[in-house]
């Protein structure tokens, strides 16, 4: 704020300014009765018609969940893919800040955009999930710490993580609003928050995992095993890359007029860095299930309906798309690159809704199916985050990196004043 | 320059190493607190041997949480679950020695499984034994429904207030002496009621006294880490609709491995990273190129 009153006149008249800034902003840009945007507002008031009902009715009113089945679609999907679909911003922090692989700082904002949005709205859902959303309070400031809960330690992470994340976008806010000085402070506390963050990741997408060590005897025995956290973690990093990667052809060809000469120079080559990282870990993670599967000794239930279900995951959608992403970069074909990243989604979508949802109480006679309701909302909480990606990236400086030049080039003036 | 960010290291680090520390110390007061006055803590224990089937229980338990009345007339060969509205079911059994009657509800375990995965500490352990869930601190995660493994936590899906519903082996009465109402109001002493290492005797001394009658097993004595609530019966648990696969160790230590990395991972990372960054700094100018 002080940066505000030294920057203008007066405070206030910097507010005045920065409001009538913000609602000239707030105009929608472009045609509004695109198809896109006629299905997704239809989507949203259906989805708040249904919310309206689930918190006066109660969750039983449209959601299938039971007392055998605590957790269904809006956890299984919306928070546990949807956090590892986000897991692109913290490798990616790591490779452009602890790795210094300046090639891929063109990606980094839009990633971590993408990931911050993902954690309000993905992990916001789980507040659409609670049944007593007002005591949420309760662990947040501290009257009741719930510590040896790995849920208590997944929650506090989200909350952290996303301001790590708002942090490490805040410099693209900052250039947006036109406050020099406020960004050059922000961009001091990148490293901090890109390291702390990366740190947080580390720890709840395994979490994620970890969420289900007590509900051993509940998953089927293909899917469970004590390494769950460690595989979580693992695919997390392939699954938020092909999400960097589906979600950047997209972007490319959307929003084409905002992308930087940097960007569009390099984004191939850095699509088939990301494929290479992609196929490297996917291999790891092959290699991690085959060794679980084996020393499990889980041969017994390859021969059942279950064990086919679990080989079309890991052949389909683990071996398969490694092939996809070794001879994409090999023939530079970005096409087979982008079928290897929309594989690997899937495969993180079966996967964490095997665990999750599908091969949860395997044993059960009647199996739980989402509500179309479910499944509206999801839609709904997707749809709302394109809506507000979508406004922040027709304004804000993220896929134009040209700020990174002018980063280099201000802060050589500094270390030469300093130096002097 | 050097100085500043060797300082800003340490910080870090110490920082880390404080926050990692305080999460350590309380993850391990999380589920062994109450080790110690296991012995002590109440019980419960079932004979179904000498259950009649005649559901008064399930009538008392109502009447002393204020539920529902629980049905006049069941469905005979469909076992029922416990509910959100009745804590306390009994069940009967066609087996190979005759009918069987198994009373189901909380097993109020030593180390439960839902008070650890409980983030708000809504479900506890007391000190004298039973498990309770206070409605003020939840928030209606349902995440100790998923890992409870005798899945008895109900949850109230058609309210707006939604509460967990499990039996609490009437608390409240055990404050002021008393029994629980169940065990009260059984007319054919099929339960009693004690501290758990009286009611492990009672348990063995039955067994000892007519081997024939009785498996050799008490359901409860090692089940999930031990149980606050103990079964005998006639034939095998499998057939009484127990699940006997359970883990003989108590479920919250299946997630301590991963609670006590969290305090190093806390601690190491960042001035790994921190260095790792530092470290190849230099790469900057040549990667350029690429
Ligand atoms: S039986 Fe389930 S609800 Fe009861 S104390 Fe054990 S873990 Fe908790
Ligand atoms: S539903 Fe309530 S009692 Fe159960 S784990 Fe969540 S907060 Fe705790």
């Amino acid at each position: 704020m002080a940066t505000v009153t030294a920057d203008t006149p007066g405070f206030w008249n910097g507010t005045r300014r920065f409001g009538r800034f913000l609602a000239s902003e707030m105009k929608p840009r472009g045609r509004i009765l695109t198809p896109f945007n006629v299905i997704t507002i239809v989507i949203m008031a259906v989805a708040a018609v249904i919310l309206f009902i689930r918190f006066t009715q109660g969750l039983g009113a449209v959601t299938n969940l039971s007392q055998d089945v605590p957790w269904g679609l809006w956890i299984g999907f919306d928070v546990i893919t949807g956090v590892a679909f986000a897991g692109g911003a913290y490798v990616l922090c790591f490779m452009v800040y602890i790795l210094n692989q300046e090639k891929y700082q063109p990606i980094v904002r839009v990633t971590v955009l993408n990931g911050f949005l993902a954690y309000v709205f993905y992990a916001g859902a789980l507040l659409l999930d609670l049944g007593r959303p007002w005591n949420v309070i309760n662990p947040i400031i501290g009257n009741s710490f719930g510590v040896s809960s790995v849920l208590f330690l997944v929650a506090w992470h989200f909350l952290l993580y996303m301001t790590a994340e708002l942090l490490e976008f805040a410099p693209a806010i900052a250039e947006w609003a036109g406050w020099p000085r406020l960004r050059r402070w922000l961009n001091r506390l990148t490293l901090g928050a890109v390291i702390f963050g990366i740190t947080l990741s580390t720890l709840h997408q395994s979490g994620l995992g970890a969420l289900y060590m007590m509900a051993r005897d509940k998953v089927h025995p293909l899917w469970y095993s004590e390494f769950i956290p460690i595989m979580f973690f693992v695919s997390s990093i392939f699954a938020g890359l092909s999400m960097v990667i589906f979600e950047g052809s997209i972007t490319h060809r959307v929003f084409h007029h905002r992308v930087g000469e940097d960007l569009e120079r390099s984004h191939a080559s850095i699509v088939r860095g990301l494929a290479r990282i992609c196929a490297g870990t996917l291999f790891v993670y092959l290699f991690l299930q085959v060794l679980v599967f084996v020393h499990g000794q889980k041969w017994e239930y390859l021969a059942t309906g279950w064990g086919a279900w679990y080989l079309l995951e890991m052949v389909g959608f683990v071996l398969v798309p490694i092939g996809f992403f070794l001879y994409g970069v090999a023939k530079k074909r970005p096409r087979l690159i982008g079928t290897g990243a929309v594989l690997t989604l899937i495969g993180i979508v079966l996967n964490r809704l095997n665990i999750s949802v599908i091969a949860f109480k395997w044993y059960l006679p009647v199996r739980y199916v989402p509500t179309w309701q479910e499944i509206v909302v999801t839609l709904a909480v997707l749809s709302a985050e394109i809506w507000v990606f979508r406004w922040v990236v027709n304004r804000m400086p993220v896929l134009d990196s040209s700020h990174v030049r002018a980063e280099v080039v201000e802060e050589a003036e500094h270390a030469a004043a300093s130096a002097a | 320059m050097r100085r500043r960010s060797a300082v800003k290291t340490l910080a870090l680090a110490a920082g880390s190493t404080l926050a990692g520390r305080n999460l350590a110390q309380a993850s391990t007061s999380g589920g062994e607190e109450n080790l110690a006055s296991t012995a002590e803590s109440a019980a419960i224990l079932i004979d179904t041997t000498k259950c009649m089937g005649c559901r008064m229980c399930e009538r008392a338990c109502a009447e002393a949480n204020g539920l529902p009345e629980p049905p006049k007339s069941v469905e005979p060969g469909v076992p029922r679950d416990t509910t959100e509205g009745q804590w306390t079911v009994v069940n009967r059994y066609e087996t190979e020695g005759g009918p069987v009657n198994v009373k189901r509800q909380c097993m109020h375990c030593l180390q439960p499984a839902c008070a650890s995965a409980c983030l708000t500490r809504a479900m506890v352990k007391t000190d004298d034994g039973p498990v309770i869930w206070r409605g003020d601190k939840c928030m209606g995660c349902r995440f100790c429904m998923l890992s409870c493994p005798f899945d008895v936590p109900k949850f109230e899906y058609h309210s707006a207030n939604p509460r967990i519903q499990k039996c609490r082996m009437c608390f409240d009465l055990l404050q002021e002496g008393e029994s629980p109402a169940c065990v009260s109001g059984c007319p054919a002493n099929a339960t009693a009621f004690g501290t758990r290492t009286e009611m492990l005797d009672l348990a063995w001394s039955r067994v000892y006294a007519e081997p024939d009658k009785y498996v050799h097993h008490v359901y409860g004595e090692h089940e999930a880490g031990g149980t606050g609530v103990l079964y005998l019966a006639s034939v095998p648990f499998d057939q009484l609709g127990f699940r006997t696969d359970l883990s003989l160790q108590a479920y919250p230590t299946f997630t301590r491995e991963f609670l006590y990395s969290v305090p190093f991972i806390l601690t190491m990372f960042p001035p790994f990273l921190l260095a790792v960054s530092k470290a190849t700094a230099g790469n900057r100018q040549e990667e350029g190129e690429d």
